[in-house]
């Protein structure tokens, strides 16, 4: 475990830049979306809670692991919906040159 | 570096590919036109990695998964149907419940692994469950603030921030002496609970106006602690994850802090929402107003009007009359666009899909610089329910509370006109001398009604066009 520390900081700090670079690129009209949207990416969580839940290793485990899958599945269900009927909403005044 | 067997591999390589998805999504919402592509490629990041996850060898035991994914979509539905004037406290409990899955899940690994975790291990998994705890209770109390089951008001007293830094402090303390030995398990609740009732204390002296900047950093705090939770379990993507929505919700921080004129470091340490209301001593001033009628008529003869629409404009359900004041206007070839200040609404971008539901379309949404430029070529900057941000006191006086934080500079249109309930002052409690200018109108009422009154002069009048 302790190998893939710096594996991991790499990745962790990669991924910053690369979000900076992203998000700064996002309209000020679409901050809301982008939140939304961040935050059913982030329920991805929902990976390690399944495990937790899954592999059943522990009673606690198991309850805690269970719990976490709702709350983040429920990130996942709502913050999608939502931005996409956020994003629905935007239209350009004049026909979108496409 | 591990031995990865067979099924691992596949499933490492659906992580990478949602890993790259997610990206892509966060690249594609850069515009309108590419976003609604975006949200495809993050749901398809997420059923690819989640589907990857259940092929996963180590699951024994399907039941709770089926049953838990079920009742998360069933409350999931609900929360992401809610009104479009619901979406700040929305986004406030999806932080919330994001933080409580990290925290859920870095208390079950702390007990399973107890007391063989590392120093690095134990010092990251306190900063997840510490960040995921804080985020918790500090979304729900923003979350019922803004849904005004909490009082709004904000709560100071004195040495708060003192005091908030002894809690957090304890925290850490916690955490060090977990650190020096993970097997002292009976710290660990400790730890948690104070990570929980510090998520309050932040919260309490925040008031509604500085909803967007406490929003955007619990997005921040939220994606941190992610991000530790994938350096526990080793997930590459759930770093990747963690690391975009922490770098999202700093980015917007920042924009927040810069638009209200705060340092960064005064809103990371909770220094936030203790603007000081001055009681002012509001002599009666005179101030010119005007009826809808003679209203219509002004903004019937510009040709360049702005209209800079703030919170007030959405608790007044003001945003279709507004359309159809846009309508009516655009219709006799006036050149209307909406100036939005980036704190305007509750959060981050909150004005403009209010605009957008009411079927604004998106390039006449500008932002605060882009009208400010033009500001002087302007012949009317129609201002509904926003005050603050309109306040020139805050270019000009040096006592104001408010003074340095960029505004949208109405007073340099021709004719600046307010929608306004009555002259008292908005909820900072800070007096506007935009009120009292002499090309500044008052329209005194209810915004609803009043650009209704509007709507009606301007389609009458058009009749004998």
């Amino acid at each position: 475990m302790k190998a893939d520390l710096i594996p991991s900081l790499y990745v962790f700090i990669l991924a910053a830049f690369i979000g900076f670079e992203v998000i700064r690129r996002v309209s000020p009209l679409l901050h809301t979306p982008l939140m939304s949207l961040t935050n059913a990416l982030d329920a991805i969580a929902v990976v390690g809670a399944i495990i937790l839940a899954g592999e059943g290793k522990s009673e606690l485990a198991k309850i805690l692991g269970t719990i976490a899958i709702v709350a983040a599945t429920s990130n996942i269900v709502g913050g999608f919906i939502i931005t996409d009927r956020m994003l629905k909403m935007f239209k350009a005044s004049k026909a979108p040159k496409q | 570096m591990t031995n990865l067997v067979g099924g691992e591999y596949v499933i490492e390589v659906l992580y990478i590919i949602a890993a790259a998805l997610f990206i892509l999504s966060l690249k594609w919402l850069s515009s309108p036109a590419t976003a609604r592509r975006g949200v495809f490629a993050g749901e398809a990041g997420m059923f690819l990695a989640i589907v990857g996850t259940l092929f996963y060898k180590g699951i024994v035991d399907y039941k709770w998964i089926a049953i838990a994914l079920v009742l998360g979509t069933i409350i999931g539905v609900p929360l992401g149907r809610v009104a479009m004037t619901a979406v700040p406290q929305r986004t406030a409990l999806s932080h919330a419940f994001g933080a409580l899955c990290v925290t859920l899940v870095g208390t079950a690994e702390f007990y399973l692994r107890t007391p063989n975790i590392t120093k690095f291990m134990m010092s990251v998994l306190s900063l997840e469950v510490i960040l995921g705890g804080l985020t918790i209770t500090g979304s729900l109390m923003a979350a019922g603030k803004l849904q005004e089951v909490l009082p709004q008001r904000p709560i100071t007293y004195k040495g708060q921030n003192i005091v908030n830094f002894a809690v957090l402090g304890a925290a850490v303390v916690i955490a060090v002496l977990l650190v020096q030995n993970p097997g002292r398990t009976e710290l660990y609740p400790f730890m948690v609970l104070i990570a929980l009732i510090f998520g309050v204390m932040l919260i309490v002296p925040i008031g509604g106006a500085d909803m967007p900047t406490v929003i955007s950093l619990l997005n921040s705090y939220a994606g941190l602690s992610a991000a530790a939770m994938g350096f526990v379990l080793d997930s590459k993507l759930l770093i990747v994850a963690g690391a975009l929505d922490g770098a999202s919700g700093f980015i917007l921080s920042v924009n927040m802090s810069k638009a209200m004129n705060r340092s960064f470091t005064n809103v990371l340490f909770g220094g936030f929402g203790q603007l000081q209301t001055s009681a002012a001593a509001h002599e009666a001033r005179p101030v010119r107003s005007a009826t809808p009628e003679e209203a219509a008529a002004i903004l019937a003869a510009a040709n360049k009007v702005v209209v800079v629409p703030g919170y007030g404009m959405a608790v007044a359900q003001a945003q279709h009359k507004v359309r159809e004041l846009y309508d009516a206007l655009s219709k006799r070839g006036v050149d209307v666009t909406f100036g939005i200040h980036p704190v305007a609404g509750r959060m981050p971008g909150h004005m403009n899909v209010l605009l957008a539901e009411a079927d604004i379309p998106y390039d006449k949404l500008l932002d605060m610089d882009q009208v400010n430029g033009d500001m002087p070529q302007t012949d009317v900057a129609l201002v509904i329910g926003a005050n603050d941000v309109t306040n020139p006191a805050a270019r000009t006086d040096q006592s104001s509370p408010i003074y340095g934080m960029p505004i949208i500079d109405v007073d340099k249109a021709h004719t600046a006109m307010v929608i306004k309930r009555s002259m008292a002052p908005g909820f900072a409690g800070i007096d506007n001398p935009l009120y009292y200018l002499d090309n500044n109108l008052m329209l005194f009422g209810d915004a609803k009604a009043f650009v209704g009154n509007i709507v009606k002069e301007l389609s009458g009048n058009s009749g004998g066009h």
